[in-house]
């Protein structure tokens, strides 16, 4: 009975989840629990394994071990019942460049066997919410990269999903487009999508995201709410200034490990209360004051402590 | 099996509402292409030989060149086509984040491309009717013929798409394959006039030659048991290369 319940409400649940190509470990015992009207993100570096867990999710990769749920059904026996309830925005956008945006909506539809009238309805409010009414009738090869993202992104609401799935959707995009479209996603979870998705903007992330977590080599290094994981994981307060390595070590040392962060000059402090650090530096520099930033500590901040500022892949 | 038509069908009208487009600019090049080796071939060549297998030299290429139409529809929409929607326009990835799965869309490609060896086919059948070359009813068997020619080619150039590393593959393909099998098919000279022994049994091999011979059969209204043989053919060779292209294309889809 609690097993049935527990169900009810969880819309995506991983277990023990791997996936290997090859000789090489995509995904790592992955556990991942989504719950009905959350926005989920799925964060990590480059090469983390969240795509390929997206893949999964819907069905298109098949798990090496370990079982994947979604609507309480698994994936391995359900293939289209469930992607018949859920949306999925890919990385690149796929549209039929030679038809208008409204066409496209039409094609996609009929993918879902939605018929008309109801598909031209759809179609006709769709282009409304992602705001395409101006370009609706033009070939899709003469739209703006934010359009095209807007469009693909209401392709996969043409079947009215309840679990949006989006793979890093504002990559590339221009910052109002970015802004058009988080109001969009948070307007559809309010309604009572779920929505998953992958980004490497941590900002996106902290501000859209209800529950997020960290994966790396493909296991969940850290998951939770952004402000969560903020308050656990680093001091409320960062100072950012550019410094040497020497320096540093004459500046802060009492300051401990795990309580700064160096990408090349530039370095980051974690600290409870900022302005007695500032005035260290201060004393220090002596009249020739350096550029100091204090603002809070964000999720980028988190992420970049879990995953490390190396460039070089870790395989 | 996982193939459901409804969703096959959903695959063939992606294709039909791009062809919708640009149908006015396909038909006519369809229409004139034949028309240019009628008079060509037909007449011009024709004009020097006074009869061929028993019938004039135009009649005789006639039902050949139906065929060849029908196989090149099929052709170019399974190579070029479906590597782009494959490789660079990503199409199939999209189409599996909705209910259909790859089985649907074999099979989805598979029709389109046989309906567009009926355009073509169809088109050249017409013109052939307007010049009176077209004994009927016999020839209208040839409505049967050219989608099956459609299906064949189609299972052939799908496979080859799958195969190849890159799209400049395909250049190989139509003058490697394609273009030999248009000249050395019974189309323009009976086979069986030419070739002796052991090389008329290997002839057996060339897939256009099946259907060249069905429709000069039907044209002519003779009917053997050759014509078993080349149905067997066609059928057979078709769903064998269908069984390959159904695995690959599960393997390349998905993983």
């Amino acid at each position: 009975m609690k097993q049935h319940a527990s169900s009810a409400i969880t819309v995506v649940e991983t277990r023990e989840v791997s996936k290997k190509f090859d000789d090489r470990i995509a995904v790592d015992h992955l556990d991942l629990e989504i719950s009905t009207g959350v926005c989920f993100g799925l964060l990590g570096p480059n090469g983390a394994g969240k795509t390929t867990t997206l893949r999964m999710v819907y069905g298109v990769t098949q798990a090496t071990s370990g079982t994947i749920r979604v609507f309480g059904m698994d994936i391995r026996h359900n293939l289209r019942a469930v992607r018949s309830r859920l949306g999925v925005t890919l990385q690149q956008n796929v549209l039929i460049e030679a038809l208008s945006p409204k066409e496209n909506l039409q094609v996609f539809g009929r993918y879902h066997l939605l018929r008309e009238p109801e598909l031209s309805r759809r179609a006709e409010q769709l282009i409304d919410f992602l705001e395409l009414r101006s370009h609706a009738a033009v070939p899709v090869r003469q739209l703006s990269g934010g359009f095209q993202r807007r469009l693909a992104i209401a392709l996969s609401l043409i079947n009215a999903p309840e679990l949006l799935i989006l793979d890093e959707p504002t990559t590339g995009l221009d910052p109002a487009v970015r802004l058009t479209l988080w109001s969009r996603v948070r307007e559809l979870r309010d309604a009572g999508t779920t929505v998953l998705l992958t980004t490497h903007y941590m900002d996106e992330a902290q501000r859209l995201c209800d529950q997020v977590a960290i994966i790396a080599v493909g296991k969940v290094i850290a998951s939770g709410s952004p402000a969560e994981l903020i308050a656990s994981r680093l001091a409320p307060e960062t100072v950012e200034l550019d410094c040497t390595p020497r320096e540093e070590a004459l500046l802060f040392d009492g300051l401990g490990p795990g309580r700064s962060l160096r990408v090349g000059r530039r370095l980051m402090l974690y600290v409870e209360d900022a302005a007695s650090l500032i005035s260290q530096i201060r004393r220090h520099d002596q009249g020739d004051r350096r550029s100091v930033i204090v603002r809070p500590t964000n999720l980028e901040d988190v992420f970049l402590a879990l995953t490390g500022t190396s460039l070089e892949v870790n395989p | 099996m996982s193939l459901s038509l409804p969703y096959a069908l959903a695959v063939w009208r992606r294709n039909a509402a791009m062809y919708k487009r640009t149908w006015k600019w396909n038909i006519l090049p369809n229409l004139f292409e034949p028309v240019f080796y009628l008079f060509s071939i037909g007449v011009g060549v024709g004009a020097y030989i006074s009869q061929m297998a028993g019938t004039s030299y135009l009649a005789f290429i006639a039902p050949g060149l139906v065929c060849v139409a029908a196989m090149n529809g099929a052709s170019f929409e399974v190579t070029y086509n479906i590597y782009v929607r494959l490789v660079f326009e990503k199409t199939y990835d999209a189409m599996l984040t909705t209910p259909i799965e790859p089985d649907d869309i074999l099979a989805g490609e598979l029709l389109w491309a046989a309906t567009r060896s009926c355009t073509y086919g169809g088109c050249f059948f017409l013109v052939l009717m307007l010049f009176g070359l077209t004994p009927l009813p016999s020839s209208l068997w040839v409505i049967l013929i050219i989608p099956l020619t459609g299906f064949l080619f189609a299972a052939i150039g799908i496979v080859f798409s799958l195969r190849i590393p890159n799209i400049d593959m395909f250049s190989f393909y139509f003058t490697l394959f394609l273009t030999p099998l248009f000249l050395f098919s019974d189309v323009f000279f009976p086979l069986k006039e030419r070739l002796t022994g052991g090389w008329l049994w290997l002839a057996e091999v060339l897939p256009l030659l099946h259907p060249v011979r069905l429709a000069r059969a039907s044209f002519k209204g003779e009917f053997s048991s050759t014509v078993l043989w080349d149905l067997a053919y066609i059928l057979g060779m078709s769903l064998m290369l269908l069984l390959w292209a159904r695995r690959a294309v599960r393997n390349r889809l998905t993983n």
